[in-house]
C-alpha cells in the first residue's frame, strides 16, 4: 500500500496525471478504433506511460502508429522498440518512403520529412479507419497550440480549422464524429516541458539516449547543430566536428539539432532546461522557424 | 521558465516537485482593460517567457511603431486574432512559481462571447475580473463576475487596474471596492479579494508598488500563490461515475474485473460499503489500484480503479456512492443552460446530453425564464434562448442521470447538450434540481 495522503492534496503531477488518464480512458470507453501516434520524442513516451496506467494491468487497448521519415535517429527506434515490446502493443509504421514511392506524397527535394509526414499520416489514418488519435501536443509550446482543445475535431480531409472546434467544459468531452472524420486527441495538453521532464525522473522511464549527453560529429548551419548523416550531405563551407551534444527535441534528423551539454542525468536536463532562455522549438527545429505562423499552417494541413 | 530550483540539493528540488500544486484560473476582459498586458506582465515577472518569444513580440511591435513592447502580443495567439487584434476564443497559458503551477484560461470579455467565458471559467477555481480604473465598473465587469458565480468558481479577485492613469488614487481603488462588494452580494461569492495594479508598469502584480503604499493587501501573484483551493472539494460525498472496465482477460489476471474511473466526490477506502447506481446493488470496495500500486484511499480528483469483492453488474455509465449518500437517479432536470449556437433553443426540441460517464438523449420541456447576465433580471416572457444567452430550463431525459446540484459537486451537477445531427456542443448545463 502507498502512502495516506493526510491532507488530501494531489500534487500538480498527480493532478496532470489523473486528468490524462482520465483522456485516455474516456476515448478507449467511446470511439471504434483509437490509435496513438508515436513520434519516439519524450512526450510521445510519457503516453505510453499514461496509457499503460490508464489500463493495467490490461494491455493498453490501441495499436501504436509510427510515421517513419527515413531520417529517423536509430536510437529513437531502438527505445520505441523496446517500448513495444514491454508493453506487448501493436505498432504500426507508416513509412514517408513507401508514400513517396506510391505516390501519395511528392519529394521535390525542397519539402521537409516533417511536412512529407503529414501526407503519409493522414492516409495511414485513413487505411487504418482509426476515429481517434492520439498527439503529444502540449499547449505550452506554441502560441498556435495555446487554444487547440483536448479533443481537437478533423474533417474528412484531416484539416483542422480554428473556427469549427467545439467549446470544451469541464472534464466532459464530445467524441461525436461523422463518417470519414476522427478526432485528434490530446492528452497533454496541460503538461509543460518541465513537467515531462519532472514526470520521466519521477517515474524512471526509459527514453532515447540522444536526449542524454553524448559525443556526436555535427556541422553548423543556419544557428544550429545538426548530426553527420547520409542523410545530410555538407555544403561548401560546412566542416564537421566532435562535439558534446544532446537533443532538446526529436524530430527529422536532418533538421532537428541539438545543443552542447554536458548534461547526462534527468537531474542535469532538468537545471538546464529550467533555465533555458529559448523555446525547445525556437532552439531546434528548423521546420518551425520558416514564419512566425509556421505550426498555424502546418496543423490546418493535418499535422500533428 | 525560470529557475526556481537553483541553490537547491537534489533532494529539496524531488520535495518541492512532490509538493507543488495547481490553480486554474480564468480571466475575462478585452483588450481596453489590459487583460492581456497583465497576463503577459505575469508570464514574463515570472520568467515564464522565453528570449525568443520575447524577440518576436519586440520585433513586431517595432514593426507597428509602438515606441513600448506590447505584452499583449505574447498571449494573440491565431493569425486571424493577430490580424484582427481581439481574441476570439479560449488560450491556455501556463506559468509557475516555486510552489504552484498555474493554468490560465484566457477568455475573451464581449457579450458575443459568453460561451467562451463560460468554458474558460467552467475548470476554473479563480476567477480574474479586470476593471479600467478611469472607467469603474462596467457592465462587462458585472457580467463577468456574474458568470463567474453562474459557474461557482469558489474564489475571485477584482483587479483594478491602470491605477498609473488616475495617479494610484486610493480613493478611486475605495470607489470601484465599495460599488463592487454591494453588488456581489446579489451573488454567489465565498472569497473576494480587490487588487488596485497596473499592469503596464507592474506595480502590485508581482512586486509591491511603491507609489500604492496605502494599499496593505496582497500583490496579485502572492494571492495567486497562496489563495487555498484544496478545501474547495467535496470530501464528504462519495461519487465515483464508472468510465471504463478494465478486464485483462489474461492468465496472470484471469479474474480481475476493476472500475476506472475518476473520483467526482468524497473519499474511497478498501472496505467501504457501496452501492452501485442506477442498479442500487451494494457491495463492498476490495482494493483501489493505482498502476501497479494498491492505495488505501482515493479523493478528487484522482483516477484510479476501484474493484468490488461482490461479482455485480456494473458498466460505464453506473456510479459507485454510499447507500446512505447517493445521488436519486432522475430523468427530469432543471438547470440553468448557457447556449452556445447561432440557432436557438426551443421548448421541444431533443438533444444529445452527457453527464459524467453517461451519454442519453434529452427533451426540452420548458423554458422557464432568460438571465440577463448583465442585470440579473429574469426575462419570463422568452419563448427561446440564443446564442450566448443563460436561461433556466426543464429537461426530460431518456434515461436517469445520476446527479447532484451543481452547487454541491461541479462535476456531477454539469452536463453538456449535443446536436444530434451535427455533432457540435451546443450547451453547457450547470443542474439546480432534479425530481
Amino acid at each position: 500500500m502507498t502512502e495516506t495522503h493526510a491532507d488530501y492534496q494531489l500534487s500538480q503531477l498527480d493532478q496532470l496525471e489523473a486528468e490524462s488518464i482520465h483522456i485516455f480512458r474516456e476515448v478507449a470507453a467511446e470511439f471504434e478504433k483509437p490509435v496513438l501516434m508515436f513520434s519516439g520524442g519524450k512526450d510521445s513516451i510519457v503516453m505510453l506511460r499514461l496509457a499503460e496506467k490508464a489500463f493495467y494491468p490490461a494491455k493498453i487497448p490501441f495499436p501504436v502508429l509510427q510515421v517513419d521519415t527515413g531520417y529517423d535517429f536509430p536510437e529513437v527506434l531502438a527505445c520505441r522498440d523496446s517500448w513495444v515490446n514491454r508493453l506487448g502493443a501493436r505498432l504500426i509504421v507508416a513509412s514517408v518512403e513507401d508514400a513517396i514511392r506510391d505516390g501519395i506524397v511528392v519529394d521535390d527535394g525542397k519539402t521537409s520529412r516533417n511536412r512529407l509526414q503529414i501526407g503519409t499520416l493522414l492516409n495511414a489514418l485513413e487505411e487504418g479507419a482509426f476515429t481517434a488519435a492520439f498527439g503529444g501536443g502540449r499547449r505550452d509550446e506554441e502560441k498556435a497550440r495555446a487554444k487547440e482543445r483536448v479533443y481537437s475535431h478533423r474533417d474528412e480531409f484531416g484539416q483542422w480549422d480554428p473556427k469549427m472546434q467545439r467549446p470544451e467544459l469541464w472534464s466532459l468531452y464530445n467524441g461525436r464524429i461523422h463518417q470519414g472524420e476522427h478526432m485528434r486527441i490530446f492528452p497533454i495538453s496541460n503538461w509543460t516541458e518541465l513537467d515531462i521532464w519532472h514526470y520521466i525522473g519521477r517515474e524512471g522511464i526509459e527514453i532515447p539516449s540522444i536526449y542524454f549527453s553524448h559525443q556526436r560529429r555535427v556541422f553548423e548551419r543556419d544557428g544550429m547543430l545538426l548530426t553527420e548523416s547520409d542523410f545530410n550531405p555538407l555544403r561548401a563551407g560546412e566542416t564537421v566536428q566532435e562535439r558534446t551534444v544532446r537533443f532538446r527535441t526529436v524530430g527529422d534528423l536532418t533538421l532537428t539539432g541539438c545543443v552542447e551539454s554536458d548534461a547526462d542525468t534527468i537531474d542535469k536536463i532538468i537545471d538546464e532546461v529550467a533555465i533555458a532562455r529559448v523555446t525547445e522549438r525556437g532552439a531546434t527545429r528548423g521546420d518551425d522557424r520558416f514564419s512566425e505562423a509556421a505550426m498555424e499552417d502546418r496543423k490546418k494541413e493535418g499535422y500533428f | 521558465m525560470s529557475d526556481h530550483t537553483a541553490g537547491l540539493t537534489q533532494a529539496q528540488k524531488a520535495e518541492q516537485i512532490r509538493t507543488m500544486d495547481l490553480l486554474r484560473f480564468a480571466t475575462a476582459g478585452s483588450v481596453d482593460d489590459g487583460k492581456s498586458t497583465l497576463i503577459g506582465r505575469l508570464l514574463l515577472d515570472s520568467k515564464s517567457i522565453f528570449e525568443d518569444q520575447l524577440e518576436a513580440v519586440e520585433a513586431t511591435s517595432q514593426s507597428k511603431g509602438y515606441d513600448y513592447t506590447d505584452l499583449a502580443l505574447l498571449t494573440d495567439g491565431l493569425r486571424s486574432e493577430r490580424e484582427q487584434g481581439i481574441t476570439i476564443d479560449v488560450a491556455y497559458r501556463y506559468f509557475a512559481t516555486p510552489t504552484r503551477k498555474f493554468i490560465i484560461a484566457d477568455t475573451p470579455g464581449h457579450v458575443q462571447y459568453t460561451r467562451n467565458m463560460v468554458t474558460g471559467a467552467s475548470t476554473a477555481d479563480l476567477g480574474l475580473v479586470l476593471v479600467d480604473a478611469r472607467q469603474g465598473l462596467t457592465e462587462q465587469s458585472r457580467r463577468h463576475a456574474v458568470i463567474l458565480s453562474l459557474l461557482r468558481v469558489p474564489h475571485l479577485v477584482l483587479a483594478v487596474n491602470k491605477m498609473d492613469l488616475v495617479d494610484f488614487s486610493r480613493d478611486v481603488y475605495e470607489k470601484i471596492h465599495h460599488e463592487f462588494t454591494q453588488f456581489a452580494t446579489k451573488l454567489n461569492i465565498p472569497d473576494l479579494e480587490v487588487i488596485p495594479i497596473s499592469a503596464l508598469q507592474g506595480d502590485n502584480v508581482v512586486n509591491r508598488s511603491e507609489k500604492m503604499s496605502w494599499y496593505s493587501g496582497p500583490t496579485l501573484m502572492h494571492h495567486l500563490e497562496h489563495v487555498h483551493v484544496a478545501s474547495d472539494r467535496d470530501l464528504v460525498d462519495v461519487r465515483f461515475p464508472v468510465q471504463y472496465v478494465v478486464r485483462p482477460k489474461s492468465d496472470e489476471y484471469h479474474d480481475y474485473r476493476g472500475y476506472g474511473g475518476m473520483v467526482a466526490g468524497g473519499v474511497l477506502k478498501p472496505g467501504d460499503e457501496v452501492v452501485v447506481l442506477p442498479s442500487g446493488m451494494t457491495s463492498k470496495i476490495a482494493g483501489i489500484d493505482l498502476f501497479d500500486q494498491e492505495v488505501t484511499e482515493a479523493f478528487p480528483p484522482m483516477s484510479v480503479t476501484v474493484r468490488l469483492e461482490d461479482d455485480v453488474d456494473v458498466s460505464r455509465g453506473d456510479m459507485i456512492a454510499r447507500p446512505a449518500n447517493a445521488p436519486k437517479p432522475s430523468q427530469d432536470i432543471d438547470a440553468m443552460i448557457c447556449w452556445m449556437t447561432n440557432e436557438p433553443l426551443r421548448p421541444r426540441q431533443k438533444l444529445a446530453i452527457k453527464h459524467t460517464t453517461r451519454s442519453a438523449r434529452a427533451l426540452v420541456k420548458d423554458i422557464q425564464y432568460r438571465l440577463d447576465v448583465n442585470t440579473l433580471h429574469r426575462d419570463q416572457d422568452t419563448k427561446e434562448l440564443g446564442l450566448n444567452e443563460i436561461g433556466r430550463v426543464q429537461l426530460r431525459t431518456t434515461v436517469p442521470l445520476l446527479c447532484d446540484p451543481y452547487s454541491k459537486n461541479r462535476t456531477t451537477g454539469s452536463f453538456i447538450l449535443i446536436d444530434e445531427a451535427t455533432g457540435v456542443t451546443v450547451g453547457a448545463g450547470m443542474i439546480n434540481s432534479a425530481s
